[in-house]
């Protein structure tokens, strides 16, 4: 499968033009998408399907930033790993540590107060990342410095996960 | 119906091509069929001029059936016998139903799905959903006056795999074409968007009778984006009058009751709610077969008090959807309120305090998703103008996935992922010379299997014997736009390749489809082989016309020895057509299929190309 930039005709850089990309992927939605063929050959559904599956998966690639920070180092040959590669600087893994404490004492006491501040916390460190991302990559091209942002930012993904699992465990 | 429905805009066509086409909410308590008129939707009511059917369907000795306001008037009389509130059982097993202490029923373990013993024998929720749907199916052929060419049905959108393909399966049994299967609360947003010109972030709040759903749209520009969905497809207005009822056991000292005054307490706990929604206090009696008298006071805020869990039980998957899609409740412009349910005040104050603002009420929340439902039924089936048309981008509620090692889930594709989506995913041999490997696929958000709702369970045989880790099976997860599920495996590394294509095991199958077509009544009295003949002859000749005008329309895109093949197979179809064998036209069907496969795919390339093509001139 090919490059999810070419697919909607956009410069491959971490800074996307967001409204360009919805635009042109809502065309291509209203050209291929099965409420077009609903009532057409077996042929042509299965085409249209396909087709939307592909362009549904390439938006949501591109709208994500870790995913498409990952799809960008990919193109120029540097492997996330983020399975493999679980080395993080020792001072931003005590701060996990910390927010994962602070996380199970908010758990423990189904205080959503303290849950919505690490959430809080938690976005403004991503967004942090984010900046620090597009700046590797687009202006400096350090794609394995990028790399090593981008793990940082899935493990702070997980950790969102934990805080919504959070929020449904004290709900 | 052009293979790309290519018209010239503002030829729209005639009024004698429109093709008849119904929305159908298929609703726990209450059923509607809805089309669109003169381009206005509207529901179809019966001949007594009632728009509702209630949801009941009752089984006698003779084989006879009867549904809607009969069948509901011998609830209490003969409770075994007349099924409501099906819904609640559709794609479950006998462990889902296990807490369906106020149902009358005598349930019975079937594989796949739970079945009703009756005096007319076993019924599954899904024959018993096709009653319903059967009725509503006669009443648009009388009321439209020909057959229809197709339906959309909808779900609840926080129905599982299982509970919609039971209720696509339902309405084939019926003998609808099914279209789409469409998601209640994105029904509601069609409508409401449409008649409102609305635009932006919206949340519908959908509480029917016997399941809640919360979904968070963007409507932009014709396009109607579902951004999140949550919901409890074991909550709704049921519940409401599940605890009316235990307060009148209560109150009134009652012991364990007979089936027939339990389903009669229960009407009288709905006409109480329904009763409270709009009056301060009631009263309810009853005189039941055990020579008990019942005559209670219920007031508003008893009713309040005693519903409470239940309005708060609605707010955590609000509370959930709002995380999931980023937003904050005062994001939202606006909350639209679809369910019956959503008629009682508390649930009213509950919804207008979280979002702070006015809930929506000015569509009504018992018709909206049908006639929602009715416009998309027109899109789909090729009735609107090109460039008329607006788009649903739907996503499936919960996660799908894999169950791995240690009976732990490897998420394959996550809760509000939009639809059609795919994805595959690569695993491996554990053992030297392993030559097969297991499949279970599950649905849900937690991490161990257990907690999870299994789909289905596959084998994959003929992997060629190799070194542990060596072999490379490949999972391929396809979920089209009804929400459906498909998954297969193919083993790479050799170039032999077995695959297999699973359907969840509570799926009816296309022969047990015909065979309960040829059982029920209905069909035993007219020629089942003459019905399905003239339909798969409909059905060819609509092919070959849009494949000519495909061809004629794309030549380009065609190589001369391609355009024989499609030739000779168009033929044969036109042959078998003439005919009088419908399988003889299925399969020339099938093989007009294979011959246009590659040229379809092609078509598809060039329309995506024109497509970003306009973009680029448009934009610069």
């Amino acid at each position: 499968m090919g490059n999810h930039f070419e697919l909607f005709e956009l410069r491959p850089a971490f800074a996307i033009d967001a409204a360009r990309l919805d635009e042109a992927y809502r065309r291509a939605q209203a050209a291929v998408h099965p409420d077009r063929f609903a009532a057409a050959s077996d042929a042509e559904r299965r085409a249209s399907m396909q087709w939307t599956t592909r362009l549904n998966e390439a938006y949501r690639a591109l709208k994500d930033p870790v995913q498409r920070a990952k799809h960008l180092l990919e193109l120029h040959g540097v492997d996330v790993a983020f399975e493999t590669n679980t080395q993080m600087p020792p001072q931003f893994l005590m701060q996990q540590l910390e927010t994962r404490e602070r996380l199970e004492a908010a758990t423990a006491g189904k205080d959503a107060a303290a849950l919505d501040a690490l959430a809080d916390e938690l976005a403004g460190q991503r967004r942090a990342l984010e900046e620090a991302l597009g700046e590797a990559i687009d202006e400096r091209s350090d794609y394995a410095g990028a790399a090593d942002l981008v793990r940082k930012l899935m493990f702070l993904r997980r950790i969102g996960e934990e805080i919504d699992a959070a929020y449904e465990a004290i709900e | 119906m052009a293979l790309l429905q290519i018209s010239e805009p503002g030829q729209s066509p005639a009024p004698h091509e429109r093709k008849l086409a119904v929305g159908i909410d298929l609703g726990t308590t209450n059923s509607l069929v809805a089309t669109v008129r003169s381009g206005v939707a509207v529901v179809l009511p019966d001949a007594q001029g009632r728009k509702l059917l209630p949801s009941v369907v009752r089984y006698l000795p003779d084989g006879k059936v009867e549904v809607g306001y009969a069948a509901k008037a011998r609830q209490a009389s003969d409770p075994r016998n007349t099924v409501a509130s099906v819904k609640r059982y559709m794609g479950r097993g006998i462990r889902d139903v296990a807490h369906a202490e106020g149902d009358p029923y005598d349930f019975v373990d079937a594989p796949g799905m739970v079945q009703i013993r009756t005096v007319a024998g076993p019924k599954s929720p899904v024959e018993i959903s096709a009653e319903v749907l059967k009725v509503l199916r006669r009443r648009a052929e009388e009321s439209l006056g020909g057959p229809l060419a197709g339906a959309v049905i909808t779900v609840p959108a926080y129905f599982d795999d299982a509970q919609r393909q039971a209720t696509k399966d339902a309405g084939r049994l019926a003998g609808l074409n099914v279209l789409r299967l469409l998601n209640e609360p994105t029904a509601a947003a069609v409508a409401y968007g449409l008649d409102n010109a609305a635009e932006g972030v919206y949340a519908v709040y959908d509480l029917g009778g016997g399941t809640f759903d919360l979904s968070i749209l963007r409507l932009s520009r014709g396009i109607f984006e579902v951004i999140a969905t949550s919901g409890d497809s074991m909550l709704g207005g049921d519940d409401f009058d599940q605890r009316v009822y235990c307060w009148i056991l209560e109150k009134a000292k009652l012991p364990p009751l007979p089936a027939p005054d339990m389903r009669l307490l229960m009407m009288k706990a709905r006409e109480a709610k329904e009763y409270l929604s709009v009056h301060a206090q009631t009263r309810i009696t009853a005189r039941l077969s055990i020579g008990e008298v019942v005559d209670v006071e219920l007031d508003g805020e008893t009713f309040c008090n005693i519903t409470q869990t239940l309005v708060q039980k609605t707010l955590v998957p609000v509370r959930k959807a709002l995380r999931d899609a980023g937003l904050r409740p005062d994001e939202i412009k606006g909350v639209v309120m679809v369910g019956g349910a959503t008629r009682m005040p508390q649930i009213q104050r509950a919804v207008g305090e979280f979002f702070n603002r006015d809930p929506l009420n000015n569509l009504d929340p018992d018709k909206v998703v049908a006639l929602g439902a009715a416009m998309q039924a027109d899109v789909l089936v090729g009735n609107k103008r090109e460039g008329d048309e607006w788009l649903l981008l739907d996503v499936i509620p919960l996660s799908l996935g894999i169950e791995t090692m240690g009976g732990l889930v490897e998420k394959i594709l996550p809760r509000n992922t939009t639809i059609p989506a795919g994805r595959a995913q690569e695993f491996t041999t554990f053992k030297d010379g392993q030559t097969a490997m297991s499949f279970h696929v599950v649905q849900g958000e937690r991490e161990l299997v257990s907690d999870c709702r299994s789909l289905a369970r596959f084998e994959l045989r003929g992997i060629p014997p190799m070194a542990a880790g060596a072999a490379r099976i490949r999972v391929e997860f396809q979920v089209d736009a009804d929400g459906l599920l498909s998954v297969s495996a193919r083993e790479s590394t050799t170039g032999i390749q077995a695959s297999i294509a699973v359907k969840p095991s509570y799926g009816l199958g296309d022969a047990d489809i015909e065979r309960m077509l040829r059982d029920s009544i209905e069909h035993a009295e007219e020629d089942v082989h003459a019905r399905a003949l003239a339909e798969s002859r409909v059905e060819g000749q609509r092919l070959i016309e849009a494949t000519r005008s495909a061809m004629q329309a794309d030549a380009a895109l065609l190589a001369e020895s391609e355009a024989k093949s499609i030739d000779a197979a168009l033929e044969a179809l036109a042959a078998a057509v003439a005919g009088s064998d419908h399988r003889a036209i299925k399969q020339a069907m099938e093989a007009l299929g294979r011959a246009t496969d590659s040229f379809a795919a092609r078509r598809m390339d060039e329309s995506i190309r024109r497509a970003l093509a306009g973009r680029r001139i448009g934009s610069l």
